[in-house]
């Protein structure tokens, strides 16, 4: 694990980036990153987030400045920008039920080809997916997700890079914090090593790439 | 009494102590608001948490403490929270007893559509089509018409969110459920009679000999 800044990390994301972004409506997302994405104008990004959160917050913020290309989310509703840009096709939605979601990113951290789930199943959402009956039950195959970068936000970070979260913050964070090829961390409070315990550390060290120095 | 809080408090009589519960947006949200202090029962937050708790008073919301929509609420003590893969474990694994859902259509099979008008309103399926999927019963919260137009129908047109079949629908008008694929009138609204619920159902209902008035 290595110290940045924040200008720094978001310098080694290029251009037409894959990225997963934690937080649910912009709680328990890392902002800084996003501001810093913002201001160095990483275009073309694919994103995979749960929502498009509302404009001015969150991942709002990529769609308000057009740095977007592709989303792939569970709900786009509350933030009008997102669908006028869907609409216009500037940017290609994906729209996934949040529990298959979060599970194919789950996949793609464990090293799992997909999973086998009942939800979608005899809707739009199976147009193009394999069928498969496992004891008499129709389940559809939905295929892992990954990301050149995670964007993780975290309650507390120790200077290893352990992770805890606090309360609704958690949401997709530590499943994205297994899914990608780098993992980019911004903290509320950095602590020395042994503040959290061990049995309350939730994303384990060796899965942080790069923690965003605060202050 | 208003259509929203009348469906609110009937579907509030479906609780039971130690269900776990999950309320959709809209009119499922106002059921919380009905539920007697006498029954414990838990909600979840498909965000994260089970046992919320009420909107916290001004100056007191927590940042990282919100419900489903972004909106602060609070915890009640004995809550937790967990990430997004336990929370839809919980809700596609069969370990949440009701969810109650908002409702665009739903069709005499039971079929439910509510999270898409096709090049009108698409803002996705969120965590309903996992609710409809896993949950142990779906109830359906939602006013009988849109416009003038029954939303009782005799087959969905719009997009479905699953193919399981939800277990009863309240509106302001009867409470209905399904029997062997059918859809049947269970109970009328105060002040409702069974032929004016008739007027107002698209879909072809099967009508018991006795119809019993809604208890709220």
């Amino acid at each position: 694990m290595r110290t940045v800044s924040a200008e720094e990390a978001v310098a080694m994301i290029p251009n037409r980036a894959r990225l997963m972004v934690g937080g649910f409506m912009g709680v328990g997302t890392p902002e800084r990153l996003l501001d810093e994405l913002v201001r160095q104008q990483k275009s073309e990004l694919s994103l995979v987030c749960n929502d498009a959160a509302v404009p001015g917050k969150g991942v709002g913020k990529l769609i308000d400045a057009s740095l977007v290309s592709t989303l792939t989310a569970s709900h786009i509703g509350l933030n009008p920008k997102a669908q006028q840009q869907m609409m216009a096709k500037k940017i290609a939605v994906d729209l996934v039920p949040q529990g298959t979601l979060v599970e194919r990113i789950r996949a793609g951290g464990c090293g799992l080809g997909g999973v086998l789930t009942p939800t979608g199943a005899g809707t739009i959402v199976e147009e193009g997916k394999r069928r498969i009956e496992v004891d008499g039950k129709a389940f559809l195959l939905e295929t892992a997700l990954r990301s050149d970068f995670a964007l993780i936000h975290a309650f507390l970070a120790d200077y290893l890079g352990n992770l805890a979260y606090v309360l609704t913050a958690r949401n997709f964070n530590p499943v994205m914090a297994m899914a990608a090829d780098t993992v980019i961390v911004t903290a509320e409070h950095i602590v020395p090593v042994g503040v959290i315990a061990p049995d309350h550390v939730v994303t384990p060290a060796p899965l942080v790439d790069y923690l965003v120095a605060n202050g | 009494m208003d259509a929203q809080t009348l469906i609110a408090r009937r579907v509030a009589r479906e609780l039971r102590s130690g269900n776990l519960v999950n309320l959709g947006i809209g009119i499922p949200t106002l059921v919380a608001n009905y539920v007697p202090p006498e029954l414990k029962v838990f909600f979840q937050s498909e965000n994260g948490l089970i046992g919320t708790g009420p909107i916290p008073e001004q100056g007191m919301a927590h940042p990282h403490l919100t419900d489903a929509g972004g909106r602060p609420i609070s915890a009640l003590p004995g809550a937790c929270t967990f990430d997004s893969a336990m929370s839809f474990g919980l809700i596609r694994g069969g370990h949440v007893d009701i969810t109650v859902l908002g409702g665009l259509q739903v069709d005499a099979k039971g079929h439910l559509a509510n999270w898409m008008i096709p090049g009108k309103m698409v803002p996705g399926m969120g965590g309903a089509m996992d609710l409809v999927t896993g949950a142990k019963r779906v109830i359906v919260a939602m006013q009988h018409a849109a416009k003038g137009k029954s939303k009782i129908v005799q087959t969905c047109t719009l997009p479905l969110t699953s193919s399981r079949p939800v277990d009863l629908v309240v509106t302001e008008f009867a409470v209905m459920g399904f029997a062997e694929g059918h859809i049947a009138l269970l109970e009328t609204a105060p002040g409702v009679s069974v032929a004016e619920v008739m007027a107002v159902t698209e879909a072809d209902l099967l009508i018991p000999e006795s119809v019993p008035e809604m208890k709220i």
